[in-house]
């Protein structure tokens, strides 16, 4: 085990300026992420869930060095992603890839399956076609499909299929570090299970550690050690996945968890919040929060110890 | 039976039967290189308005000049002004689209504002004011009509381009570590080829057709070159005695342009991988 | 009986021939009761919500019998259709973002049903308007009025369908995987607003979803369908703690289980549902079931029945275990 965490992530900011209105309009930006850390360690997947406006998509294209933060820093395995050089930068990006939500957007449709599952090589300098078809035909057969798919297009593919083809991409430079970004929630539940049992498989056999984002509570619970709960751009709560849905510590983790539609129980909903704006000062979270009180709405809450296993979680009066 | 197939052409009509006339419309150019009925300049003033006989299967226009030898010769104006002025604003165009969907912000903003700028402009206007500065003829003709082109085409590859930058195959290939020229030739290209193709063709219909405008005000092909433009102009000073003299160049252009319109359709469909499997 | 669904088939038109993606199916909904139809993708179920509007797309046939109200809906004049929607049958789409005109104010669309069917004057509908977009619980129902779509989320928008839904109190509401795309928390929101509307008003709900679980805690009785095919029916409790039809029983073992032990390996379904043009005889998910036998391949099994209302098609129903 390598003493430094495969991905560190450190107090991102980044912030959305909404355009068309002129330099005066202040007003118009959109935080996507108000300081967001926390580490990866090797061999352990690491789950992000939120829901829209979280900033959870924001933080992956960020880790994944697709877009610039204006504050913080992205170390893999070490190294400070937005430090390096453009051409070594390039070279890291054989270590992390991206698998992402939607599995009929994420493959080209006029690229022969082969051509878009070697795309990824190009970051690794030359390699000859020989070595490039043998590459390409190995992440396939480790999906699960065969060699001679290689051929087609995607429209020839499922849904299901079409995943693992993003798979296979995001697998052919043998990435210490894959990020997947809803990656089942586009796909029918018998595909899910597919689909999830070839990523725990995955993670034992060819050493990959996966940051897993998903809405999907059971999701993540399948396949991360440790989750962390968004909220605004925002970490709320970290901490064991299992421990934190049996008993969450913040009032929103509870409200994800009561929601989620169970079969043995029906959801517990909350009486709709009055307005669900995001207040100038203090927690984010406290409209909407049925345990609120005068010092939540001054200041912001921060990740503090609360309870075992490293569970921490970002509010005044976390539930016991 | 309702069939929603009922309203396309089936199987590669379109394709085959554009290809067709715009295979007879380059025919009719090569062929003209080499030979003509008679020398399509040749005035014959006794044989003037001649009605379609053996010896002149279209007949003869004002100045006793053979309709059928104009119609060949009128064909390769009709194709170099369509290929020059498609070409500049496809080579222009597709240039200038790209640079403004990848560079995004202030460039994006000037290019597309220049655009406007250009397509504000009547399109036969800024013809005649390049015609007037620069002289009349066909080659200063196509260069007016090329500008004329090339907004429209950045405006098409610029919209287009975003849309397949927004795809999430185009975030991939970012991940992959693929810079933009990487992208824009494996990715953006390939997949607003379609929509380029559509406009290219239309875009040369129009060409003919803006020639055609443009002979016809004088401003194009001058004596004692011909082109369809300018037999429609001249057909107009005897409509009433010959009107088939219209016809004629009418319905070259017209076939001409319903063939290039027919090509289109077809290529886009033919090159679609998803249509291209079910054959 | 509100509805009754008799041999329902729904045949759509390819390049490869006519293919059946509803066959025959049959079901019942009386007065202000809820019926949860579950699928995968393919498995017919938006295309049987979209029959019993006379929605379907060009190129698709519908046979077999649907009484609305005592009333033939197969076969009525589209001028006849039209005044049923709307008024005594009100759809509610997956995404509200393309369901409703991004052009027109929220308040003028959901007044719209009102005019047509109400014979309601402009003023007077707006102001309806106004009163059902509170009743859904939008927050500050006057501004939402006067919005267009796209100043809402997502959630508001929904509210705002069903608001135009309901506004001529219809006996039947089809909603067609109504919180799919929105956030777990306002799925439940919205799921606990159409539930509270029913008892209010006793509106029957037919609630399209490819979620068990929310068919699961919103329904009381369900239809679960593969390929076109209803392979077992009945009231939603039954069928979830005694599933009598191996299809059924996969789907419920497919889903991770919160608090299940992480490595435990999913149990999942072998092979792809069946393709377009694939004729088949038999049972359609032959071949992919656990329990497959030589005559399911050719033989369409029989509806088994298991006490008062539950049935399984299968030739094997009986033996189908439970083993959570």
């Amino acid at each position: 085990m390598s003493e430094a965490p495969l991905l560190e992530v450190s107090s991102l900011v980044k912030t959305y300026r909404l355009s068309g209105v002129g330099p005066f309009a202040r007003r118009n930006v959109r935080p996507a992420l108000a300081g967001v850390s926390f580490s990866i360690e090797h061999g352990r997947s690491f789950g992000v869930v939120g829901e829209s406006g979280s900033g959870k998509s924001t933080l992956a294209r960020i880790a994944l060095a697709l877009d610039r933060p204006d504050a913080g820093v992205v170390r893999l395995d070490g190294r400070s992603l937005f430090d390096l050089p453009a051409r070594e930068l390039r070279a890291m990006r054989v270590q992390m890839q991206m698998i992402f939500q939607d599995p009929y957007g994420s493959l080209d449709p006029r690229q022969r399956v082969e051509r878009i599952v070697a795309e990824p090589l190009a970051a690794l300098g030359r390699t000859t076609g020989a070595e490039r078809r043998a590459r390409v035909a190995a992440s396939l057969e480790a999906v699960g499909l065969k060699a001679s798919d290689a051929l087609k297009h995607p429209h020839e593919f499922s849904g299901g299929q079409r995943q693992r083809i993003a798979i296979a991409r995001a697998l052919i430079t043998r990435p210490r570090l894959v990020i997947a970004d809803e990656p089942v929630s586009a796909l029918d539940v018998s595909v899910q299970a597919q689909t999830l049992n070839l990523m725990s498989d995955l993670e034992r056999d060819a050493g990959v550690t996966f940051l897993l984002i998903s809405h999907d509570l059971a999701v993540v619970a399948h396949i991360c050690r440790t989750t962390a709960v968004m909220y605004r751009g925002r970490i709320v709560e970290i901490g064991p996945t299992q421990a934190l849905f049996s008993s969450p510590r913040h009032p929103y983790t509870l409200e994800l968890v009561d929601a989620t539609p169970r079969l043995d129980r029906p959801a517990r909903v909350e009486p709709p919040p009055a307005l669900p704006d995001a207040p100038a000062d203090g927690c984010a979270y406290a409209p909407r929060c049925p345990y609120a009180s005068a010092p939540c709405l001054d200041r912001v809450p921060t990740l503090a110890p609360a309870g075992e296993g490293g569970r921490r979680a970002a509010c005044f009066f976390p539930l016991a | 039976m309702t069939s929603p197939a009922r309203f396309r052409l089936r199987g590669g009509a379109s394709l085959w039967l554009g290809a067709a006339l715009v295979a007879a419309l380059i025919a009719a150019a090569a062929v003209s290189l080499v030979w003509t009925p008679y020398p399509p300049t040749a005035i014959d003033i006794p044989h003037k308005l001649a009605p379609p006989s053996a010896a002149h299967w279209f007949g003869t226009d004002n100045l006793g000049r053979d309709v059928a030898s104009q119609i060949l010769a009128g064909s390769r104006i009709s194709i170099l002004v369509g290929v020059i002025a498609v070409g500049i604003g496809l080579a222009f165009g597709i240039v200038l689209g790209l640079v403004a969907a990848f560079s995004k912000g202030l460039i994006e903003d000037g290019i597309m504002k220049l655009s406007d700028f250009v397509f504000a402009f009547p399109a036969l206007l800024l013809a005649i004011m390049l015609t007037s500065t620069f002289g009349p003829g066909v080659v200063n003709a196509i260069v007016a009509i090329g500008v004329y082109n090339v907004p429209i085409i950045a405006k098409l590859t610029r919209a287009t381009a975003n849309g397949v930058l927004s795809r999430e195959y185009a975030l991939a290939a970012r991940a992959a570590g693929r810079g933009p020229i990487a992208i824009a030739v494996d990715h953006v290209l390939p997949n607003i080829a379609p929509a380029l193709i559509v406009q290219a063709t239309i875009q040369f219909a129009i060409a003919i057709l803006a020639e055609a405008a443009l002979s016809y005000l004088g401003l194009g092909a001058q004596p004692p070159e011909t082109s369809w433009g300018k037999m429609l102009a001249d057909a107009q000073n005897v409509l009433y005695n010959a009107p088939r003299l219209a016809l004629y160049p009418g319905v070259a252009i017209a076939l001409s342009v319903l063939g290039l319109n027919l090509l289109g359709d077809g290529l886009r469909d033919a090159l679609d991988p998803k249509l291209k499997a079910r054959s | 009986m509100l509805l009754e669904v008799a041999d329902l088939a729904v045949d759509l038109v390819t390049p490869d021939g006519w293919q059946r993606v509803v066959d025959r199916t049959s079901f019942s909904l009386a007065e202000g009761e809820s019926l949860g139809v579950v699928g995968e993708s393919g498995s017919g179920k938006t295309m049987t919500a979209l029959a019993l509007m006379a929605l379907t797309p060009e190129g698709a046939r519908v046979s077999g019998s649907i009484r609305f109200e005592g009333r033939e809906l197969v076969g009525l004049e589209e001028e006849e259709m039209r005044q049923l929607r709307g008024d005594r049958i009100a759809m509610i789409f997956q995404e509200p973002m393309t369901a409703l005109n991004p052009l027109h104010s929220v308040g003028a669309q959901v007044a719209e049903p009102l005019m047509l069917h109400r014979g309601l004057g402009k003023r007077d509908a707006r102001e309806r308007a106004v009163q059902l977009l509170e009743r859904v619980r939008l927050a500050e129902p006057e501004r939402a009025a006067r919005s267009h779509p796209f100043a809402l989320s997502g959630g508001e928008r929904q509210r705002a369908m069903i608001a135009m839904a309901i506004g001529c109190s219809p006996r039947l509401i089809i909603a067609d995987e109504p919180t799919t795309a929105l956030d777990v928390t306002v799925q439940a929101r919205i799921l606990a607003l159409i539930d509270g509307l029913r008892s209010e008003s006793k509106m029957a709900v037919l609630l399209v979803s490819h979620d068990l679980a929310v068919i699961a805690g919103h329904c009381e009785r369900l239809i679960v369908m593969y390929a076109g095919v209803i392979m077992e029916s009945g009231p939603v409790e039954t069928v979830l703690r005694e599933p009598r039809n191996p299809y059924t029983l996969a789907l419920l073992e497919a889903r991770p289980r919160p608090g299940a032990p992480r490595d435990e390996r999913l149990k999942t379904i072998p092979g792809a549902p069946p393709a377009q043009h694939e004729h088949r005889t038999g049972c359609p998910f032959a071949g992919r079931c656990a329990l497959t036998v030589p005559i399911c391949r050719t033989t369409p099994p029989p509806e088994t029945q298991f006490g008062a209302s539950h049935m399984s098609r299968c030739h094997r129903a009986a033996e189908v275990g439970f083993t959570r």
